[in-house]
Order: structure tokens, then C-alpha cells, then sequence
């Protein structure tokens, strides 16, 4: 039975996603429109009770979260494709550090600055210039940090691509292009030279093209 | 050698991962580091922690932040000893990793602002913004209610085992738990339920011993 990944149009589903490509594991894909609100209906609440995307179904389990659904993608396919997860444990504590510094530090200000940006104008919503300009301000402080790791690293976790590196592809695709801030990673030179390496993977060129959002 | 936790046992991030050592009977020292004086924002607590935050530790050569992180190896480095905190196999630990992805995402975000207008910014001496927390706790009431709802038909988050999926919330409740929010949980009989059982457990009440909280 094949698994399935939920709405693989938006980007946090892309991080799933991608870890699907890179280990080369099968999988079908349904569509779910957050522009018309399809994740409010019961049958997607029924398999995400908070609502949000994405969710991955394998057979009778079923799995939410997108870095969750990444780890778990990662240790089942260990054996096939690229080692995300580091070799030993410190390396793999290392691929959590940065993980976690993905979701707790870069996503939130990206994801405000997605939103009053990319979205506020198709949903209607007015944008709001106060958590921009912050959001902006923040994440530049993030990537300064950023800058300082990947001059000592190639990667985040290290000298080897991992899932940290991979969970910042879909909506920093957004930052260098809808949102229209591509100088936040080229003014700094290791971040770009980071974000050229990660995004130029054959994976995420895959990614990116076929399940490109129509807007 | 023992490994050195950089922090204060009163906040909250440091919590979880002393709660990690506890649960998993891991001899730790505490190395203080003042928030009152801003000590995380000075250079040598930067050259552990980038960010200016706590936790961090050192172990010997070896140097992790993001307190998640840190639970996360220690849990598998000592996977064999004391309380098992990541599931047994495969498919339940990536549903411990699932909700404690679904704190970070939804119960921490609200969590947090609530507890910095309702406990730390009168403890500064600056104003509560009212309405920002009680819009927090109308959020807030959505997310526990699929809480409540998971809770009804599992002992614990992750299934019939306390793992670390139960332990990430607990550091950012007891502090909510000290404010009005606590009606909210005691109005919820699962959630009721299951906070009076995790926090039964001796590793709790000896992290409440060493933070001060507790008789």
C-alpha cells in the first residue's frame, strides 16, 4: 500500500515532501485548497484534528506534524538515499538543535511575513506593515546567526545535508520570491552559498516544479 | 565528568530538559545563568547558545542547545535507562514526536505570550496587554479542546506510556497552571486528569522542590 501525503502544494507540506524524494520512496499525493478552507471540512479534520497541513497516511497510520513526518520518513527509510539524520547520536543531536531552531526561531517571523505578504492579498485580508517590518528585523537577526554557523560548516548540523538543512527549502522559496526579499539570504555570503547548494538538489528542483502552487 | 546545564531552574526551557535528567536518573550540575541580569545575552553565554537563550549544555567536548534537542538526544543517548521517553518502536515514536511538534506549534505559542503578560511582565513592573490575552485564551480553549478530545481516548498524549510528548508540555503548564488559565484545564476532565497524573510523578515534584515552588 502506497503512502499518501496531504496537500503538497503548500509549503509546510514541501518538507515532507522533500524528504519523500530524497529517500526515494513512493507515494501518491492528494490536494487540499487552504484558499477555499478545505481543511476545515470533516473529513480532514477526521485525520488532523488542529486542521493544518500536512498529514501522511500509511495504510492505518496515519501521522501529522511536517518535521515529525520528516523524522519519521528519515528513520524508516535509513537504509535508502542520503543519511539525514546524521551517523552517530551527537550528529543526529546536532540535526535536532538546528530543527528546533528552524521551528522556533526562522519559521515564525517567515511564516508572518508569508502570510501578510503572499496571502494577505489572494484571501482578502489586510496585510499588516507593524509585523512585517518586525518580522523582517527578526529574521535577519536569525540569519546573522545563521551566516556565523555556515562559515564554519557547510550545513547546519555539519558536513553532511540533513533534514535541518531541508526544512527551511519551502518557505524560504518563498522569502527569494514571492515575498520579494531574496536579499535577506544573497547579502550574506554563506547563507547563499548555502541556499544555492540546498535548493540547486535534484529533490527540490523536482519538488518546487511539480507541485508548484498555482497563484 | 558531568554534564553542565547552562540556565535557571525557574524557566521554563531549562525545566525540560532538568525534567529529562530526572526522568532518565542522569546526573547533571546546573550552571546559573542569570535572565534578571540578562547574563544569556552576554558573550560568553553566546559562544554556547547563538541565539542569547538558555538551555545549553556541555557534555564533555560535546555542546547542544534548543531544549527540545537536548531531551531528544539525552532521551536516546540513555535510551535504556530510567523512564522510556521516546516510544518502542518506530511508528509510537513518531507519534510522541508528533504531539511534542504539536507543543511547539500550538500550545507553546499562546502558552508563552499568555505567561509573559500574566506572570513575568508584573514581575518587571510592566503592563499586562488584556487584550491580547484574553484573545490568547479564546485560541487557547480551541487547541485544549482537541487536547481534552485525544486525552478521553489515551491515558497519556502519545498512547498508554508518559513520554516525552507529555513532558514538553509540563514546564510551560505549571506556570499557566499558576495563573487564571488553570480553570480552563480544571473545566476539562481529561486534561484534569491526566495533568494531576504527570504531575504525580516524582521527577515533577523534585524539579517543583529544586525551582521552589513546592513544600
Amino acid at each position: 500500500m502506497v503512502l499518501t501525503i496531504y496537500a503538497p502544494l503548500f509549503a509546510s507540506s514541501k518538507r515532507a515532501v522533500v524528504t519523500l524524494v530524497e529517500k526515494g520512496v513512493e507515494f501518491e499525493s492528494v490536494n487540499v485548497d487552504l484558499l477555499k478552507g478545505e481543511q476545515r471540512q470533516p473529513e480532514y479534520i477526521a485525520i488532523q484534528p488542529f486542521g493544518k497541513i500536512p498529514v501522511l497516511v500509511d495504510g492505518d497510520y496515519k501521522i501529522f506534524e511536517s518535521r515529525a513526518i520528516m523524522r519519521y520518513i528519515a528513520e524508516k527509510y535509513r537504509s535508502q538515499g542520503p543519511d539525514l539524520l546524521g551517523k552517530t547520536i551527537e550528529e543526529r543531536g546536532q540535526v535536532e538543535q538546528w530543527l528546533d531552531v528552524e521551528a522556533t526561531s526562522y519559521h515564525p517571523p517567515l511564516l508572518a511575513l508569508t502570510l501578510n505578504i503572499v496571502f494577505a492579498p489572494l484571501m482578502g485580508f489586510p496585510a499588516d506593515e507593524k509585523v512585517i517590518k518586525e518580522s523582517e528585523e527578526k529574521l535577519g537577526e536569525v540569519l546573522d546567526v545563521y551566516e556565523a554557523q555556515l562559515s564554519k560548516n557547510e550545513y547546519l548540523a555539519g558536513d553532511f545535508v540533513s533534514l535541518a538543512d531541508l526544512a527551511h527549502l519551502p518557505f524560504t522559496e518563498y522569502l527569494v520570491g514571492a515575498i520579494g526579499k531574496a536579499y535577506m539570504i544573497k547579502d550574506r555570503k554563506h547563507v547563499s552559498a548555502w541556499w544555492d547548494k540546498i535548493s540547486n538538489r535534484a529533490a527540490w528542483k523536482e519538488v518546487s516544479e511539480k507541485y508548484a502552487l498555482p497563484v | 565528568m558531568v554534564v553542565k546545564l547552562y540556565g535557571q531552574v525557574t524557566a521554563a526551557c531549562p525545566q525540560r530538559v532538568v525534567l529529562c535528567f530526572l526522568e532518565k536518573e542522569i546526573e547533571f550540575e546546573i550552571v546559573h545563568v542569570d535572565l534578571d541580569t540578562l547574563e544569556q545575552k552576554k558573550p560568553e553565554h553566546l559562544l554556547r547558545q547563538p541565539f542569547g537563550q538558555v538551555p545549553a549544555i556541555e557534555d564533555g567536548d560535546f555542546k547542544l542547545f534548543e531544549s527540545r534537542a537536548i531531551a531528544r538526544y539525552y532521551a536516546t543517548r540513555y535510551a535504556d535507562q530510567g523512564t522510556n521517553l521516546l516510544g518502542k518502536f518506530l511508528e509510537h515514536r513518531a507519534i510522541v514526536d508528533q504531539w511534542a511538534d504539536v507543543e511547539t506549534h500550538y500550545f507553546n505559542v499562546l502558552a508563552f505570550p499568555i505567561v509573559l503578560n500574566l506572570v513575568i511582565k508584573p514581575r518587571l513592573g510592566e503592563e499586562c496587554d488584556v487584550v491580547l490575552v484574553e484573545e490568547l485564551k479564546a485560541k487557547l480553549g480551541v487547541v485544549l479542546d482537541i487536547y481534552e478530545n485525544r486525552l478521553a481516548s489515551n491515558r497519556f498524549l502519545a498512547g498508554d506510556e508518559f513520554t516525552m510528548a507529555d513532558l514538553t508540555h509540563m514546564p510551560a503548564m505549571g506556570y499557566l497552571m499558576r495563573t487564571d488559565v488553570n480553570q480552563m484545564v480544571k473545566a476539562r476532565v481529561n486534561m484534569n486528569r491526566w495533568w494531576e497524573e504527570i504531575t504525580a510523578r516524582p521527577a515533577w515534584k523534585k524539579l517543583m522542590k529544586m525551582a521552589g515552588f513546592e513544600a
